[in-house]
């Protein structure tokens, strides 16, 4: 029985630790994609001088 | 979603002292470069303003403008809301940072947990490294750091080449240092090879009121801060990560 339980355990540990991994760097690229490649001109002004620094493709 | 809510405490405190020296060097080593570029932008734009490439809406602004305000009305579109030079200027800058530094961060350790995490600083620098290639190195070869007023292609283009080139150099090098198979690292190195073979879309010219000796301090400066940036946030991440991951992971697993 401890068997059974530590398998299903693990699986199901394994498929949420794949599901929240991806969340987290989902959420990650669209903070980054946000600031860095958002076509609003606010946004642009905003993060001028960071995006040149940073070599994105700005203008 | 203990997990989820670890990645997201280590990248916050990660991303937030990276962000924070990462704004220092660029005050002291990029910013004043974009500003005196600017300069040159501004004076180019004086004379005759027949600066067709730059932004459209500056060209609708110059034409509606009386003759006299045509220079001042250059500034990337009069209507857009823009932070005023000096503190707020770089107060944004540095928010930018702090905020894309904790961004870089979440996919730096989702991607390390992914492979069984960032055990150490030292391991971290590595994965600092990494992070250099793939986010500033690859890209950078084929569209390097720009400052204002330079000729470049279409912005979408190069975004999308830009994004292409990101990916493609990342799953290259996953499959060169986790696939233990010759075929798969042949594959990962055409992978990295394949966006320079394709090409960065280019402006039709390379003229530019822009010295050349300003621009290559400029892609140097902002290549060696970006190269520092990304290796102290994978040092920081191997520091802090055994606080909220490792203990925490192994007693999910004794309870499993």
């Amino acid at each position: 029985m401890t068997t059974a339980t530590h398998t299903t355990g693990a699986a199901t540990s394994s498929a949420s630790r794949a599901f929240q991994l991806s969340l987290s760097a989902l959420l990650g690229l669209f903070v980054v994609g946000f600031v860095g490649f958002s076509h609003l001109e606010v946004a642009h002004n905003a993060a001028h001088d960071y995006r040149h620094s940073m070599a994105f493709p700005c203008h | 979603m203990t997990l989820f809510r670890n990645v997201v405490f280590v990248a916050a405190i990660a991303g937030l002292l990276a962000g924070i020296v990462m704004t220092a060097m660029q005050a002291y080593a990029t910013v004043p470069l974009i500003l005196q570029a600017e300069t040159f932008e501004n004076a180019e734009a004086a004379p005759a303003h027949d600066h067709a490439e730059a932004a459209p809406t500056t060209d609708t602004a110059a034409a509606t403008a009386p003759e006299a305000a045509a220079p001042a009305a250059h500034d990337h579109g009069e209507e857009a809301w823009a932070p005023a030079d000096g503190f707020e200027r770089y107060a944004y800058t540095a928010a930018a940072n702090v905020v894309t530094a904790i961004g870089f961060a979440l996919i730096l350790v989702a991607v390390s947990e992914a492979f069984g995490g960032i055990l150490s600083w030292r391991q971290g620098l590595f994965w600092g490294f990494a992070g250099f290639a793939v986010f500033t190195l690859a890209p950078g070869l084929g569209l390097p750091p720009e400052l204002p007023a330079m000729p470049a292609a279409d912005l979408a283009a190069r975004q999308v080449w830009w994004i292409g080139t990101v990916a493609a150099t990342a799953i290259g090098l996953a499959l060169i240092a986790f696939r233990r198979s010759a075929p798969l690292a042949i594959l990962g190195l055409a992978l990295i090879v394949t966006p320079h073979i394709i090409g960065a879309p280019q402006p039709e010219s390379h003229e530019s009121p822009i010295p050349a000796n300003l621009h290559h301090q400029f892609v140097v400066a902002a290549t060696v801060t970006s190269l520092i940036f990304w290796v102290v946030l994978g040092g920081l991440v191997g520091l802090i990560r055994g606080r909220f991951m490792g203990s925490e992971t192994e007693l999910q697993r004794s309870f499993a």
